[in-house]
């Protein structure tokens, strides 16, 4: 049951806290691509602070479904209605399988899913699959004002995200999951 | 200083501010799939036993009330799915790495076998409910087939009984996203949970008192059984890593500490204990508290679990956003 042996292409979204403002216009423009309904979100920007004053350093971070190589929310779904795209690391979900039983959500360590209303599919992130196909870049990151956002294919060693993966510091959040998030934060 | 905020805003209904995507209707099915379990354990083992003169409650008329409670406990955990028309995938597929899958095989394995049971043992322990059936065609065919089929079915009834209870755990404790919950010990807790509240039923619904108390025997071994694995639960969380540390504070001190400690551990296990420990000085009526408070126990046990194990997570941001203050907002302005 090894899913990332079948997973031919890995896609990562890497985005440079360092100049990321947090202004929210990837909110804005998921909530537009997607046709979000009023209320629910499938991205959002957290702000961290740390230090003492006036030593303070803050970070800005879009974050969204990490569409995760190891995730526990395909696992734990009991009709197949989570799943991996194409072979790819791309984690989505059939509405027509979906029965609203939640244990996607309840498996998820960065509470990225929601319920979709009113039918009560639940819904997430999809990094924009459907512009992947056409070889565009999620609406997230076509959006983004400071281009702090950058997607590609994490296997291929001259992308641009696998290059500045090789030359930044960079992050994932709570790699310590085991989930294998693929959404890096440049530091 | 280390703050992490939300700060544009989300509000997904039942994930923010913390996660509350299952209620009462799945502490419910957990503690209704419990209790089956327990009921056609108990049942079957008696059986098997041929226990029929000195159990005669066990081994004729209790095994009709497990298709009962799992039928309701059926029911809530369909209440809560959130597109309930699509309840019939659950049968199109079966995913070896979904606890919830297998659960709905194996609740589809434990109905033949406590219908059987059941309808085995109804001439004897539901003459008028036997009497009507055979007026309906082919009842007297099926009464006939499922007494023929009594001790296979009370033999099945163990392992699966077995199953569902330590399903209703696993269930649970597969998800190492929620701390709280991920502990192999969880299948165990609630597996003697369920026979417990299977034992308690059957005590308080028995006649013969040599009978009463073969269940309140086996209760009170149940229970201490029981306690000692809440211990070692506690014990698992309170020497865990960060995630664990913070589930644990939750019933050490936090917002969770007097349901699980007063609610559930006092009331639902100690006083039982002591009451069926001192039973036989005669404290007369006062004993038949004991099944009672056993059965709320089982059910607090399963609620505590569902609500706080939500509620526990590896992330730490807080959400700055609050729906219901920007509601007060609106009617405010909207006023005259």
């Amino acid at each position: 049951m090894d899913a990332r042996k079948a997973m031919t292409v890995r896609y990562a979204m890497v985005i440079d806290t360092r100049t990321c403002i947090g202004c929210g216009d990837c909110v804005v423009a998921c909530k537009t691509e997607n046709k979000v309904p009023a209320g629910l979100n499938r991205d959002w920007v957290v702000e961290l602070t740390e230090g003492t004053y006036p030593n303070l350093r803050t970070e800005f971070r879009s974050e969204r479904c990490n569409h995760c190589s190891h995730a526990t929310c395909v696992y734990m779904c009991p009709t197949g209605a989570s799943h991996h795209w194409r072979d790819t690391n791309i984690v989505l979900v059939d509405p027509a399988k979906c029965t609203g039983c939640k244990a996607c959500i309840a498996a998820c360590p960065y509470d990225a899913r929601l319920i979709m209303h009113p039918q009560g599919y639940i819904d997430k992130c999809t990094f924009c699959h459907h512009r992947v196909a056409k070889g565009l870049d999620p609406a997230c990151v076509a959006t983004c004002p400071t281009r702090c956002m950058h997607f590609g294919v994490l296997d291929d060693p001259d992308s641009r995200v696998s290059r500045l993966l090789r030359t930044r510091k960079w992050k994932t959040l709570q790699p310590e999951t085991g989930n294998e998030p693929n959404v890096y934060y440049l530091l | 200083m280390r703050e992490e905020l939300l700060v544009t805003l989300r509000h997904n209904p039942h994930v923010d501010p913390v996660l509350s995507i299952w209620g009462w209707e799945i502490s419910i099915y957990l503690f209704l799939g419990g209790l089956t379990a327990g009921l056609m354990f108990f049942a079957g083992l008696l059986t098997l036993l041929r226990k029929d003169r000195t159990a005669p409650f066990a081994t004729t008329r209790l095994a009709l009330i497990a298709p009962l409670v799992l039928s309701v406990g059926m029911t809530t955990l369909f209440l809560d799915l959130e597109y309930k028309l699509h309840v019939f995938r659950f049968y199109l597929t079966l995913r070896p790495s979904s606890p919830m899958s297998w659960g709905s095989w194996i609740l589809i394995l434990v109905y033949p076998v406590i219908i059987v049971q059941a309808l085995s043992t109804l001439r004897r322990g539901w003459p008028r409910l036997a009497a009507w059936l055979e007026r309906l065609p082919l009842g007297r065919w099926l009464l006939d087939l499922c007494e023929r089929l009594r001790r296979p079915a009370a033999a099945a009834a163990l392992p699966v009984g077995v199953a569902l209870a330590i399903y209703t755990g696993i269930l649970l404790s597969a998800f190492a996203a929620r701390p709280f919950w991920n502990t192999g010990l969880l299948g165990v807790l609630f597996l003697v949970s369920g026979l417990s509240t299977g034992a308690a039923l059957a005590a308080l619904l028995a006649r013969e008192p040599a009978e009463r108390r073969w269940f309140v025997r086996t209760d009170l071994g149940l229970i201490l059984v029981e306690m000692l694995i809440v211990g070692l639960l506690v014990i698992n969380l309170a020497t865990g890593a960060r995630p664990q540390l913070e589930a644990a504070r939750h019933i050490l001190g936090g917002d969770y500490t007097l349901a699980f400690w007063i609610l559930f551990f006092t009331v639902g296990l100690a006083v039982p204990v002591l009451i069926e420990a001192f039973e036989p000085l005669g404290l007369g009526r006062v004993a038949m508290l004991a099944p009672v408070l056993v059965l709320v126990g089982g059910y607090v046990l399963r609620d505590v679990t569902v609500r706080l194990g939500q509620e526990t997570t590896w992330i730490d941001y807080t959400s700055e956003y609050d729906a219901a203050l920007l509601q007060r907002v609106e009617t405010r302005s909207a006023g005259p």
